[in-house]
C-alpha cells in the first residue's frame, strides 16, 4: 500500500470509531455502533499489517490476545465489571511502556530519524510516563475493586509532599533524557520506574466509593496514553483514538465528581474516609433509635402500596442480588403495583454500574430512571426500598455545614415509607450517619441483599 | 516565514480538534451506558496495538522487536475483550427491548 492509501485507511478507520462513541446515545443504536468500532479496528489493524515484514510474529501475538480477550470477556461477571475496565486499563499502560522502550531501542523500526531527535524524545517522555503512572494505578485499581485489597484508603504522614518529590524526580529524569543528545538509557529507565512509583502512590490513598472517578480518570489517562505514543510515533490514528478515549473518560471523572460534589483534586488527593472521621463522633453523641422489620413486613408494606421506587447501590452488586430484584419486582407487578428504579450517577463501583447489572437481570430500561428524572416522584410514591445504599440518600447532604453538604441525593426521605436494606448500622463511605435511618417513617431491614429480597419473593407469593 | 510547517504542529491540529469531537460525541452518551462507554472506549484505546505491531515489525527479531510482540498480545487482549464485553452488555440491553414490545 503507499503511503497516501495507508493514511487514508486510518481516517476512515477514524471514523468509525467516533461513530462507535456516537451509538452509544440510545440503545436502540449502541450495537450497530459497537460493530462500526470493530470494523474501524480491523481497518487499522490490516493496514498496518501491510506495513510490517514480521507479519508471522505479529499475527501470533494478535491470535494469544485475541483468545485471552475473548475468553475473560465472555466469562465475566457483571458485578465484576469495574475490575474488568480497570484491568484493561492496566494493559493499555504497560503495552504504552513497551511500545516506548522498542521506540528507543530501534527508532527506525517506527520510520523515526536515528539518532532519536530531541523532539520525538519529549514526546516519547510524555507518552511513557503516562503509560507506567496508568499501569502502576490500574493494577492498584484492580487489586482494591477485586477485594484483594483492602478499599480503605491508605494514607500517611507527609504523603503529599513524598508525591511531589518523586513527580519532580520523574520529570528531573525526563528532562536529562531529553537533552542528553545521546540516548540515555539510566535517565529513561528512572524516569518510568518513579513513573511506576507514583501511579501506585496516587491511587493507594483512595477510598472505596471514589472508585467511580479514579476508574474514569484512568481510562482518561489510558486514551492519554495513547494520544501520547501516537505524537512520538508521529501516528495521527492513534492521537486521534486516544484523544476520543482520553476526552471521554475525562468527561465521566467531571460527571462523578459532580455527582458526589467534591473537586477533582480532593478526590484525587485522597483520605475522604479517613478524614472526616472525626466528624462523626461529634454529632452521633446523642442516642437515636430505629426500627427495624423482617422480610415478611417488608413484602407486606410493598404488596400494599401503590407505587414502589426501588434504589439499588453497591450492596445490591456485592450480594449478586439483581436477578432476586428482577424477579420480586415482577411478582409486586402481577399484584398490580407500580415498580420503578432509581439510580443516582455514583451508585456502585464505576459509571452506570447498576443500569448494567439491571439490564443483566432483563429488568426493561424504560422502567430505570436517573435522579434527575425521578426525583420528583418521591413525594407521591408509597413505598421506596433501599437496598445496599447509604450516602446517595443521605438527607444530611440538604443541610448546611455536613460533610456531604450539596452533594445531589435521592431525595426518597420524601417518600411516604422508606424500606431499608443493610447488612448493619454502620456508617457509608463518607463515614456520616444517616438521618434516614433513624425517621419514624423508615424501616430497617438487616441481612444480605440477596437472601432479604428472596425471603420477600417467598412472603409475596 | 518558513513554507513547510513542522509536522508536530499538524500532529497538534488533529489532537486539538480530535479531543473537541470526544467532547461533543460523548456528551451525548446516555448516562445508562456510561458502563459499554467505559468498555468500547477500553477496546479503541487498544488502537496502541498498531503501535505495537511497528515495534515487533522488523525482520531481526531483536529483543526490542520481543517487546513490541509483548505489547501486541496486551493490546489484542484490550481490542477483543473490550469489544466482545460491550456487545455481550448491549445484547442484555436489547433483550429487555424486545420483551417490552411484546
Amino acid at each position: 500500500m503507499s503511503a497516501n492509501a495507508v493514511a487514508l485507511s486510518y481516517l476512515v478507520a477514524s471514523v468509525f470509531f467516533i461513530l462507535a462513541l456516537r451509538g452509544l446515545s440510545s440503545p436502540v443504536s449502541a450495537r450497530r455502533g459497537n460493530v462500526f468500532g470493530m470494523v474501524g479496528m480491523g481497518l487499522a489493524v490490516l493496514t498496518t499489517l501491510t506495513q510490517t515484514p514480521n507479519v508471522g510474529l505479529i499475527v501470533g501475538g494478535i491470535v494469544l490476545g485475541g483468545v485471552i480477550g475473548s475468553v475473560i470477556a465472555r466469562r465475566v461477571q457483571m458485578t465484576a465489571m469495574p475490575e474488568l475496565v480497570a484491568f484493561m486499563h492496566s494493559l493499555v499502560g504497560l503495552a504504552a511502556v513497551f511500545i516506548a522502550i522498542s521506540a528507543v531501542n530501534d527508532p527506525a523500526a517506527f520510520h523515526l530519524h536515528v539518532p532519536l531527535p530531541t523532539g520525538n524524545k519529549l514526546e516519547l517522555f510524555l507518552g511513557s510516563f503516562i503509560g507506567a503512572m496508568t499501569w502502576s494505578g490500574s493494577v492498584i485499581a484492580f487489586l482494591k475493586l477485586s477485594g484483594r485489597m483492602s478499599g480503605a484508603p491508605i494514607t500517611f504522614p507527609g504523603q503529599h509532599l513524598v508525591n511531589l518529590l518523586i513527580a519532580l524526580a520523574m520529570f528531573g529524569f525526563g528532562l536529562w533524557f531529553f537533552l542528553d543528545p545521546a540516548t540515555n538509557w539510566l535517565a529513561f529507565t528512572l524516569m518510568i520506574g518513579t513513573a511506576f512509583v507514583l501511579g501506585f502512590l496516587i491511587i493507594v490513598p483512595i477510598g472505596g466509593a471514589d472508585m467511580p472517578v479514579v476508574i474514569s480518570m484512568l481510562n482518561s489517562y489510558s486514551g492519554w496514553a495513547a494520544a501520547g505514543i501516537g505524537f512520538s510515533l508521529a501516528h495521527p490514528m492513534l492521537i486521534i483514538a486516544g484523544s476520543l478515549v482520553g476526552s471521554s473518560g475525562a468527561i465521566l471523572s467531571y460527571i462523578m465528581c459532580k455527582a458526589m460534589n467534591r473537586p477533582f483534586l480532593s478526590v484525587i488527593l485522597g483520605g475522604f474516609g479517613a478524614e472526616s472521621g472525626a466528624v462523626v463522633t461529634g454529632g452521633g453523641g446523642a442516642q437515636k433509635t430505629h426500627r427495624s422489620g423482617s422480610s415478611d413486613d417488608a413484602a407486606f408494606m410493598m404488596s400494599n402500596a401503590e407505587t414502589v421506587i426501588i434504589v439499588p447501590g453497591y450492596g445490591l452488586a456485592v450480594a449478586r442480588a439483581q436477578h432476586a430484584v428482577k424477579e420480586m419486582a415482577h411478582k409486586l407487578t402481577e399484584k398490580g403495583v407500580k415498580v420503578k428504579y432509581a439510580i443516582h450517577p455514583v451508585a456502585g463501583r464505576m459509571p452506570g454500574h447498576m443500569n448494567v447489572l439491571l439490564a443483566e437481570a432483563e429488568v426493561p430500561y424504560d422502567q430505570v430512571f436517573e435522579m434527575e428524572d425521578i426525583n420528583s416522584e418521591f413525594g407521591n410514591t408509597d413505598v421506596v426500598l433501599v437496598l445496599g445504599a447509604n450516602d446517595v440518600v443521605n438527607p444530611l447532604a440538604h443541610e448546611k455545614g455536613s460533610a456531604i453538604y450539596g452533594m445531589p441525593i435521592l431525595d426518597v426521605s420524601k417518600a411516604k415509607t422508606v424500606l431499608v436494606n443493610k447488612r448493619s448500622m454502620a456508617s457509608g463511605y463518607a463515614g456520616l450517619d444517616n438521618p434516614l435511618f433513624y425517621m419514624d417513617k423508615t424501616m430497617m431491614v438487616f441481612g444480605d441483599a440477596k437472601k432479604v429480597i428472596e425471603d420477600i419473593v417467598k412472603a409475596l407469593e | 516565514m518558513e513554507l513547510t510547517v513542522d509536522p508536530t504542529i499538524s500532529f497538534l491540529t488533529v489532537f486539538v480538534l480530535a479531543v473537541f469531537v470526544g467532547y461533543q460525541v460523548v456528551w451525548n452518551v446516555t448516562p445508562a451506558l456510561h458502563t459499554p462507554l467505559m468498555s468500547v472506549t477500553n477496546a479503541i484505546s487498544g488502537i496502541i496495538l498498531v503501535g505495537a505491531m511497528l515495534a515487533a515489525g522488523p525482520l531481526d527479531t531483536d529483543w526490542g522487536a520481543w517487546l513490541g510482540a509483548a505489547a501486541v498480545t496486551l493490546a489484542s487482549i484490550n481490542v477483543f475483550g473490550g469489544f466482545l464485553v460491550t456487545q455481550r452488555m448491549l445484547e442484555m440491553f436489547r433483550k429487555k427491548e424486545k420483551k417490552g414490545a411484546a
